[in-house]
């Protein structure tokens, strides 16, 4: 029986030819990451077992980005307990407070992670990485910790679920409504436990962007990853910026899988999940008129250049509406720097948004745009839970960076094509 | 080891940050965070529960993030074990390695309300509602698994791992 390219990565970082799913393994591991949330945990971790060193000071990460630049004394506390860390260390590889990034939009854009890495990393969104065609899969700070020790995790081989896109995209629609969409047939279980690998020729024509947008979501649907085959698309994408080689790898065309889905492209039209959960998506037509609070534009969902440039074409010579606040947070200072450079921040600032340097701050409650009692927010990120961007009785609304700026100039939900 | 309390009943999809809300996550402090445990789905709960009480949920239980605060808060709260249909899959490995107790069950999440007693023999997976005197069998953890489980967490695991290599 042939292998996914899931099977064939961690075969590869177990010594064997082959897995089969079901399976636990001892993997090696090329990256172990933490953030300011979950490393200074696994820190106190590494600690009690007693390590003298970490396994290789080159494969750990650290990103303080969740309540960065921090937000109280006592978030302070946890970046400078992960920058001693990395200092003691001696681990290159700590972002500082100006050079940070939210961590899935800084990883792969650093080169850290490339085809045929295994990764894991203490944030359950780490599955983006699956995009470039790594095995990369969220765990928690104490196996952060044994990783940092061992350079192993423990993983059950997963079995797989096939999505196929078929299909031209209408226009305003990307990566964000396709994981949308898929999340809303499948439920927030439907994949519990399984790789989801993303295939059609509706992906291979999709950009880098929406692709990690995809992957980013797998974990919404319970996914342990989200994975898409390396194509030249891949490739161009990390031949100017890997710092390690490349190991691709393909899915056998007889590789067993437990489901095979087909979604026809052709009819999917910008999505808007309800609140308290992402499996309630609907087509943003049939979302009724909803009035809104606060627009967020960002995350480690979209927060990449392709999703500024798509929320700027909507706001180009328009107005936020005078009862909504709009925030604007772009993923790296990269992407910052090369909105600045393409007149995007300007758009943005003449429409009346405000404009924060990266953060994962307002997508979890955390900062920078917390929600208050009764409060609805529309936004680009990952989870609407309740109480997810502040008060426990408040309501997000999730959509892609279109419908989100849209929503900001109309003051309710809705879609670009409203505009006049 | 056998565990016994009041069972809390909850439903579906119960997630991270219904279990611990991120603006308590700027601490590591366990008993901080089990002041504020099920606070955004059930803020009566940490008056509620007592020592050895048991969280009884449906499918999906501990969706959403990685935040193995989510485990610890459980835990510093006095609760002995949670049984739940099915568990997010970060929820569950984190559980395993911090050494909170959790059994797959659905059978016995359809038969136990709110407020049983029911007693859990960790070891066999062999689940009791007192009240009923009905018994459940869960889902043992494959070998690998209870080897951590018995080590004490993954933490103690590696350190075993890290002595045998020095």
């Amino acid at each position: 029986m042939g292998q996914t390219i899931t099977q064939r990565i961690l075969a590869a970082h177990c010594g064997r030819q082959s897995v089969e799913p079901g399976e636990l393994i001892s993997a090696n591991v090329d990256l172990v990451l933490g953030n300011d949330i979950t490393a200074p945990i696994a820190i106190q971790e590494f600690e009690k077992i007693g390590a003298s060193d970490v396994f290789d000071r080159s494969k750990i990460a650290l990103v303080p980005d969740h309540s960065t630049p921090s937000k109280d004394i006592k978030s302070a506390q946890l970046v400078k307990t992960m920058r001693d860390f990395a200092r003691k260390h001696k681990i290159a590889n700590f972002f500082e407070i100006g050079r940070v990034g939210i961590e899935h939009t800084l990883i792969p854009d650093q080169g850290l992670v490339v085809p045929g890495d295994l990764v894991i990393g203490a944030d359950s969104h780490t599955c983006t990485y699956g995009a470039v065609g790594a095995f990369s899969t969220g765990v928690g700070s104490t196996d952060m910790a044994a990783a940092m020790a061992l350079g192993e995790v423990w993983l059950k081989v997963p079995e797989a679920i096939r999505f196929v896109y078929y299909g031209k995209l209408r226009p305003w629609v990307g990566g964000k409504d396709l994981i949308l969409y898929t999340i809303g047939r499948i439920g927030v279980d439907g994949a519990l436990y399984r790789s989801m690998e993303f295939t059609g020729e509706t992906i291979r024509e999709l950009p880098m962007a929406g692709r990690f947008t995809m992957c980013n979501m797998a974990i919404e649907a319970g996914g342990k990853n989200g994975i898409m085959e390396p194509d030249e698309t891949t490739l161009a994408y990390c031949r100017e910026r890997a710092k390690h080689p490349c190991r691709v790898y393909q899915s056998d065309p007889d590789a067993a899988y437990r489901e095979v889905i087909e979604f026809d492209c052709r009819e999917i039209e910008p999505q808007v999940a309800l609140p308290h959960l992402p499996e309630n998506a609907k087509p943003v037509s049939q979302v009724g008129r909803i009035s809104i609070d606060q627009a967020l534009i960002g995350s480690c969902t979209n927060g990449r250049i392709e999703d500024l440039r798509e929320a700027a074409a909507v706001l180009k010579g328009r107005k936020v509406h005078r009862e909504v606040r709009l925030i604007v947070i772009p993923g790296t200072q990269q992407i910052w720097l090369q909105a600045v450079r393409e007149g995007l921040m300007e758009v943005f600032i003449d429409a009346g948004a405000a404009v924060s340097t990266p953060t994962c701050g307002p997508c979890l409650g955390g900062h920078m745009g917390v929600i208050a009692e009764g409060e609805r927010a529309i936004s680009t990120t990952n989870r609407n839970f309740v109480g997810r961007m502040g008060h426990p009785k408040s309501e997000v609304y999730l959509a892609g960076p279109a419908v989100t700026a849209a929503s900001a100039v109309l003051g309710r939900i809705g879609s670009p094509e409203e505009l006049r | 080891m056998t565990v016994r309390g009041k069972a809390h009943r909850y439903g579906d999809n119960v997630n991270t940050d219904e279990i611990i809300p991120a603006r308590y996550l700027d601490t590591v402090d366990p008993n901080e965070l089990g002041a504020h445990c099920m606070e955004d789905i059930d803020a009566e709960f940490v008056r509620k529960v007592r020592p050895g009480d048991i969280i009884v949920a449906g499918q999906n239980f501990g969706c959403g993030s990685s935040r193995e605060h989510a485990p610890i808060a459980i835990k510093a709260a006095g609760v002995s074990c949670v049984i739940a249909k099915t568990f997010a899959r970060i929820f569950y490995r984190n559980s395993i390695n911090i050494g909170l107790p959790i059994l797959e069950c659905p059978e016995a999440v359809d038969g136990i309300s709110d407020g049983d007693e029911v007693e859990v023999e960790l070891d066999t997976g062999r689940i009791r509602n007192i009240g009923t005197g009905r018994e459940f069998q869960g889902r043992p953890f494959p070998p690998f698994m209870q080897q951590i489980i018995a080590a004490g967490g993954l933490v103690n695991y590696a350190r075993e791992r890290v002595l045998r290599n020095t």
